[in-house]
Order: structure tokens, then C-alpha cells, then sequence
């Protein structure tokens, strides 16, 4: 395990839990959740940060070991979205950035279309491309043909806390597509995160279960143990699972002996 | 179809909605529900945490004029009230805003009196370009526009409308609004979305609470926030449920809305569109504004005063050009600091122009 490094982006990661920072009740809480998981890769809205105020500047409270990737939430279309890229970059972000693109204010799913064009623009900008999308493997192949770094698949509304309901689309993302596939939006607890892992996703993403959680950093925490556990179980290889009791002597058997 | 057509369809709720989750809406609304409001407030309150997180969202109103040439009654911008009428020169919009900004305060709601002669759209206009030097998201609540004027201001740096209808009910709507361009009733009740399709990024829609029968007032305008959430999926939809203050006209409410009543329709909306945004004024005192956190309620206004010029220029007839008197005076500070208390963080910045 401790040389099982994920190479994404440019760059070597050790824990494969991403973390958002919204929605937590104060940047303290924040930081002790993100420390208490160990994170490397965290995820901060462009929108939010407040560069010109000393006390409530998000950047302030995230630890040093931290790797940031800005993401566009708020973007409504491929446009808007590689602006906010580009305004990250300006202010000395790096060249990672996670797509966000919804025009979908009820369910907050994301625009693949204009998500997928955003993608095309910024990577041919050098940027580092991270697009959160619906799992759909047309698109993710398209998104690999753009050239993304990962493609990041849902697996239920954000905010739902509902789990992997997408599922089976992100089990064939998973075989089919070469780039790492990270789960990001609706993993409700770690268990969620864990069958993740378990499927072979490279990393998960997560932010309203550690948020809004009674205690944020045990539940960082706990992530943080559930996706080792599911990547420790997927490398360890995971026996199949079958319905039906396998028989103990085979209908076939006598075929065994037999030229 | 337009918003006055569904209006229509269940404005004497002759015939129960077809639609299940309407149906539910007005069961929450009902006098049968207020027995179950601590199972509806757990409720809200789970899906308030789940869809925005332990956050809650500041802004703070800058009235620009008060010049109107309505006779709203419940309104002490009035035209037959008498009072001092002003409208604030760049350098004092400038004032105001340094004074705002300096405060933490990203997100500013600037408002107007309905006159196109003290206030014509090109003077909000260049209020606009001022403002955006302090603030990265601008809020306009001014008399309704048409779609052109909205499509003028959105380039300009304005991404968020808010406009009240006041009462859904057209007949006390009427009563209301006498005379004036307001009391043309539909071109009000059109104006969020002519402004939705302008290209504004939030749209935030009200009932002044004490005008009609509160339950087909909040009844209404859930309604109409599905409507619009419907109808423009990229817009972020909001409610504002101001309840009458006084002011210089003396109006007083004539139908009774307590706070529970509040939390009802609070309750139940929460649980109708669970990603609607529902602000809360300082209209309300601290006390209630403080219970009101965890219940559903995403933006509150802070450090407001409801005067032209009233953070930085002194009141020249004694504070009675107050467009209405609020109940919660503390400072951004001091909410800030309350806010932290209930285990919320207080944002500031939520939003900026591309």
C-alpha cells in the first residue's frame, strides 16, 4: 500500500480522498477536517475566495500540505467556466481546475455538453482538466480524446448524501476508460466512499457528509479510513461474488478424469 | 403559459391541485399541519444542511432614492407621504459604498423609489459601475423594468433581482397600490421573469406578509418560485417573506401573521423546493431572526438601514424618511459573531463578476 501512489495531473497523491470546502460552519472546523483526513487534494470555489480580505480568506485556513484545484462552481455554461479558470490562474492557483458547469439550479446536475467543451478549451490551455460530470461514456471518452486528467463522475446529486446510485455507468467508466475516474458528488458515508474504492475508482471526492456532520473531523477521518480500506480491498483483489452457493460436486466433475 | 395563468388556475383553490407535491405544499400550509411543525422543522432542517451546508449568506441594502410616484400604502416612500425626498449623488453613492464594503460585505442590494425621473435606469446604471469597484455581486430591488432595461444592467455588473409582488391577491392588490405605475398589476407579476431571461444569475421573489390571508399568500408565491425554478433551471430562485413595518404613512397590517405563522411558511417551503433560497430581513427582531438560523433560512440582510444615504449621511428630519423601521439593528460584526455562535459560518463572498 505504501507505494501505491496515484500519478494524476502532474503529480503524485498518496490519499485518494479529495475533499470539498463548502458548507462548513467556520474555516477552523474546516481546517481540523481536512488535517484530521490527512488530505492532499482539496477543492476550493473560485467564487467564494475572498483574496482581499485577511480574515476571511478560505486560502488562509487550508493546511500547508494541501494541494488546492479551483473549481468553477457557478459556472452556467462552457464560457463562464474558463473564465473562472483563467481568473484562478491569474491569482497564482496553479494550473489544476475542476469543471463545474451546471445550469441546473434544482438538481445540480452537471451540463456535459458544456462541461465537455470547457474541458476541450482549458486543457488546450495547459491547464490540468478535472471535469465533474454525468457518467455517461461517450462523453468521458471524449473527455480523454479532450485531454482531461480524470474524468469525475457523480455518483448522486450534490448534496443528496444518497450514495452511488450511478453505479453501474460508473463500473463500466471504470473498465473502459484509461484516465483515473473519481467519484465526486453525493457519497452520503464512508461505506459509500469505500464501494467506490472497492470498484477500482482512483480517488473519491467529498464535502457535504464531512461538512455538515456532527463532528467534521471524525467524519474526515472516517472517509479517509473507509477509502484505504476499499483501495487496500481492490489491490488485495476482490473474490467475485455470486448468487447461488457453488456447488461441491461439480454436475461436471466426472469430466475431470476423463481425455 | 405565463405565471398569471397558473395564478389563475388556483387562486380560489375551488378545485384541489392535481399535482402530488403541490397538494403536499398546501397540506403544510394547512391549520391541521401546525401540530406537526417540529417534525417539518427536523425536516427542514436536515434538507437546509444537506442542499446548503452550516452557512448563511450576508447582504446589505443601500437605498439610492427614495423619489416614487406610488401610493403603496404600507410603503413610507409614499408619494403623498410627507417627507425629506433625496437621491444620492456618485460621491455619496461612493461614501456609502467604502462604508459597506469596509464592513466585509461582498454581496449589496441597492434599492429605489419607482420614479424614472430621480431614478432612471442609466442613474442606477452608473450607480452600478461605482459599486462594482467595492462589491463582487450586485442585487438590484428597484420598480419593475422591462426586459430591455434588465438586459441593460446585467453587462453592467448586476446579477440579481429582487422584486416582491407585495399581495398575489389582485383584488387587495388593487387596495393597495391606488395609483402609480405599480398598480398595473401583471407587469409586476411578470417582472421576475422578464429578468430570469435577461440573463440575471438570482431572481428573489416576495409576499409582504399582513397585506391578505397569509396562507394563500405563501401558497402563491411557492407557486410561483416552482414557476420560475421550472421554467429557468439556470436561475437561482429566492423568497424574501417580509411581514408590514411601520412607517410614515401609519399603515397598519390588517391581517395577522405571528411568528409562528413564519416558521410554517418558512417550514413548508423548505420542504416544497428544497433548494430555494429564503431570506430573512431585519425587519425581524434578533431574537426571532437568531430561532429562525437552523428552520430553513439561507441570506440575511445585516448592518441595514432602510434610508437614502443612511450608513454615512446623518438624517436630516429625524430618521422619519425610513422607507420602514427595522427591528434588528446590530452591526455585520455583531451578526457575524452571533452566527458563529449557532455553529454557522457567515459568508461574505459568494459570487464574482466575470
Amino acid at each position: 500500500m505504501s507505494d501505491d501512489i496515484l500519478d494524476i495531473g502532474g503529480r503524485t497523491v498518496a490519499n485518494r480522498l479529495f475533499i470539498g470546502t463548502g458548507k462548513f460552519s467556520n474555516y477552523a472546523v474546516m481546517n481540523q477536517a481536512l488535517i484530521e483526513a490527512g488530505a492532499e487534494i482539496v477543492t476550493v470555489a473560485v467564487r467564494r475566495v475572498d483574496s482581499a480580505s485577511k480574515t476571511e480568506n478560505i486560502l488562509g485556513y487550508i493546511p500547508k500540505q494541501c494541494f488546492v484545484m479551483p473549481n468553477t462552481s457557478g459556472a452556467r455554461n462552457a464560457e463562464e467556466a474558463v473564465r473562472i479558470a483563467r481568473l484562478a490562474r491569474a491569482g497564482g492557483a496553479g494550473d489544476w481546475v475542476k469543471i463545474e458547469v451546471i445550469q441546473d439550479n434544482k438538481y445540480l446536475l452537471p451540463d456535459n455538453i458544456e462541461t465537455l467543451k470547457a474541458t476541450e478549451m482549458l486543457a488546450k490551455e495547459g491547464f490540468k482538466v478535472f471535469p465533474y460530470m454525468g457518467p455517461d461514456l461517450s462523453i468521458a471518452r471524449r473527455m480523454v480524446d479532450a485531454g482531461a486528467a480524470a474524468v469525475m463522475p457523480l455518483g448522486s446529486p450534490i448534496g443528496s448524501n444518497r450514495g452511488v446510485k450511478t453505479r453501474e455507468l460508473i463500473e463500466i467508466l471504470v473498465k473502459e476508460i484509461k484516465i483515473p475516474v473519481i467519484v465526486d458528488a453525493g457519497l452520503g458515508r464512508p461505506s459509500d466512499a469505500c464501494d467506490c474504492m472497492e470498484l477500482g475508482c482512483a480517488a473519491v471526492l467529498v464535502n457535504t457528509a464531512i461538512a455538515i456532520a456532527e463532528d467534521p473531523a471524525g467524519m474526515a477521518r472516517a472517509f479517509s479510513e473507509a477509502v484505504k480500506a476499499g483501495r487496500r480491498a481492490y489491490l488485495s483483489g476482490i473474490p467475485a461474488t455470486s448468487p447461488c452457493a457453488s456447488a461441491s460436486s461439480p454436475l461436471t466433475g466426472f469430466l475431470i478424469n476423463s481425455a | 403559459m405565463g405565471f398569471y395563468e397558473l395564478y389563475s388556475k388556483y387562486r380560489n383553490l375551488k378545485v384541489p391541485p392535481e399535482d402530488s407535491e403541490v397538494k403536499s405544499f398546501l397540506k403544510l400550509l394547512s391549520p391541521e399541519a401546525e401540530s406537526s411543525m417540529e417534525e417539518m422543522a427536523e425536516k427542514s432542517r436536515e434538507l437546509t444542511l444537506r442542499y446548503f451546508g452550516r452557512v448563511m449568506q450576508l447582504y446589505t441594502p443601500m437605498y439610492l432614492s427614495n423619489y416614487c410616484e406610488n401610493k403603496c400604502l404600507y410603503c413610507g416612500f409614499n408619494s403623498g407621504n410627507n417627507i425629506e425626498r433625496k437621491s444620492l449623488n456618485f460621491e455619496e453613492v461612493e461614501k456609502e459604498a467604502e462604508f459597506i464594503s469596509a464592513t466585509g460585505i461582498r454581496h449589496i442590494l441597492i434599492l429605489t423609489g419607482e420614479s424614472r425621473q430621480a431614478s432612471p435606469v442609466n442613474y442606477i446604471k452608473d450607480c452600478v459601475k461605482i459599486l462594482k469597484k467595492y462589491f463582487s455581486s450586485i442585487s438590484i430591488e428597484v420598480y419593475a423594468l422591462t426586459e430591455a432595461e434588465y438586459s441593460l444592467l446585467v453587462p453592467e455588473g448586476v446579477d440579481g433581482l429582487t422584486i416582491y409582488q407585495e399581495v398575489y391577491d389582485e383584488e387587495v392588490y388593487s387596495r393597495m397600490h391606488p395609483s402609480g405605475p405599480k398598480s398595473d398589476y401583471k407587469f409586476r407579476l411578470d417582472a421576475p421573469e422578464r429578468g430570469a431571461h435577461s440573463g440575471m444569475r438570482s431572481v428573489n421573489i416576495g409576499t409582504l406578509l399582513g397585506l391578505n390571508d397569509w396562507r394563500r399568500e405563501a401558497f402563491v408565491l411557492g407557486l410561483h418560485a416552482k414557476y420560475l425554478q421550472d421554467n429557468f433551471p439556470g436561475v437561482e430562485i429566492g423568497v424574501s417573506l417580509p411581514r408590514v413595518r411601520p412607517q410614515a404613512g401609519g399603515f397598519k397590517a390588517g391581517c395577522k401573521v405571528t411568528d409562528k405563522n413564519m416558521v410554517q411558511i418558512i417550514l413548508a417551503l423548505r420542504i416544497f423546493l428544497p433548494r430555494l433560497g429564503i431570506s430573512i430581513s431585519t425587519r425581524e427582531t434578533a431574537e426571532l431572526r437568531k430561532n429562525l438560523i437552523p428552520l430553513g433560512v439561507t441570506r440575511m440582510s445585516a448592518g441595514s438601514t432602510t434610508r437614502v444615504g443612511g450608513h454615512t449621511i446623518s438624517a436630516g428630519d429625524g430618521g422619519r424618511s425610513v422607507q420602514f423601521e427595522i427591528s434588528d439593528n446590530r452591526t455585520v460584526g455583531e451578526i457575524r459573531t452571533m452566527l458563529d455562535k449557532k455553529g454557522y459560518q457567515a459568508v461574505f463572498k459568494d459570487w464574482m463578476e466575470l
